[in-house]
């Protein structure tokens, strides 16, 4: 989703100078002057579906450091990392999964607040439905064993 | 039989699952490392002392090495730095630092002041080699094989106890695979 007229309007004010241009490639590594000049003052993308997605991914990753924050919340200095981590790669094009891909191949499953369907995750995407299922039958068996019982209106077979 | 059975089995799954949730041996904030067993990330970082050097953990290929993430920020790796002193001085392995998002001129003077365990401290200022190894703390301590593999990942400050007990055995069975 990358129009390069977007790219030719998107800079930031201090790259419209061309030496302070030229200082701010030099002073930070190559991706990142790329990522640099899609952001507005605040640090949003400029492309509004980039900074939508952004958002999105970013609420589902955990920030490490503090661990019940997203990296969205928290201002822990990695979580800082990894948010440009994730701007560079959606304006270099990457997919949300090659950016999910990447944070789990480095910090493990755990880094995500969704754990992904997969084989080894079924006990905790199913345990809700088995929990369900196991509560029903338990009523089910309570409830006919009771009817069965003969009602307790005779004060002599009271307990 | 099933009113004995079920709470019975229900009482087993339960101890099982304390026995590990509730282990206060398990530190529950150590997360297990994806990158054991796969390639360590390669970096070529500046040197910390001299900037005009490269630092590549390419140059390490062949042999088995730690790389031990630290900063001056990190107060724990204030406590293990002894320790690293004495385990450098036993010449077991290269001992390379990771000076994570650090000032260059501070993590020179703390090296000056409390003594250089590493063969070579490469400069991560932005932590774009940290992310690459899944760095989330400091310190933190990996073990690289002879084939490049991440073996082994240590999170807390390092001792010479757990030096002796989880790092040398370790070094020995990746010399002998290595050898």
């Amino acid at each position: 989703m990358k129009r390069e007229s977007d790219l030719a309007v998107t800079r930031s004010p201090a790259a419209l100078l061309p030496s302070m241009a030229m200082l701010l490639s030099l002073a930070i590594s190559f991706g990142c002057a790329e990522a640099a000049e899609s952001l507005d003052a605040n640090g949003q993308l400029l492309d509004v579906s980039l900074q939508t997605r952004f958002e999105t991914i970013t609420k589902d990753l955990r920030c490490l450091v503090c661990q019940n924050e997203s990296i969205a919340d928290s201002n822990a200095d990695l979580a800082m990392d990894l948010r440009r981590q994730v701007q560079e790669m959606l304006v270099a094009g990457k997919s949300d999964e090659a950016i999910f891909d990447f944070m789990t191949d480095r910090y493990g499953e755990f880094v995500r607040f969704s754990p992904p369907l997969e084989p080894k995750t079924l006990l905790i995407w199913g345990a809700p439905f088995i929990m369900l299922l196991l509560g029903g039958v338990i009523i089910f068996r309570v409830a006919r064993q009771r009817s069965r019982m003969p009602l307790n209106d005779d004060p002599a077979t009271g307990p | 039989m099933w009113k004995f059975l079920l709470p019975f089995a229900a009482f087993v799954a339960l101890a099982v699952l304390f026995a590990f949730g509730l282990n206060p041996s398990r530190d529950i904030h150590a997360l297990p490392s994806p990158l054991i067993g796969k390639a360590a990330p390669a970096f070529a970082l500046t040197d910390l002392l001299d900037p005009s050097r490269v630092d590549s953990n390419g140059d390490l290929k062949g042999q088995v090495y730690v790389l031990n993430v630290w900063a001056t920020w990190c107060v724990p790796c204030r406590q293990e730095h002894e320790a690293l002193l004495a385990i450098s001085q036993q010449h077991v392995v290269p001992i390379i630092g990771l000076n994570w998002k650090d000032q260059r001129e501070r993590a020179k003077q703390w090296l000056e002041q409390l003594g250089n365990p590493y063969q070579a401290v490469a400069f991560d200022a932005d932590g774009r080699a940290a992310i690459n190894w899944g760095v989330y703390g400091a310190p933190e301590t990996y073990l690289v094989d002879t084939h490049g593999r991440v073996i082994f990942k240590f999170i807390s400050p390092m001792t010479q106890e757990v030096w002796d007990r989880e790092f040398l055995p370790r070094i020995a069975i990746a010399r002998r695979e290595g050898a």
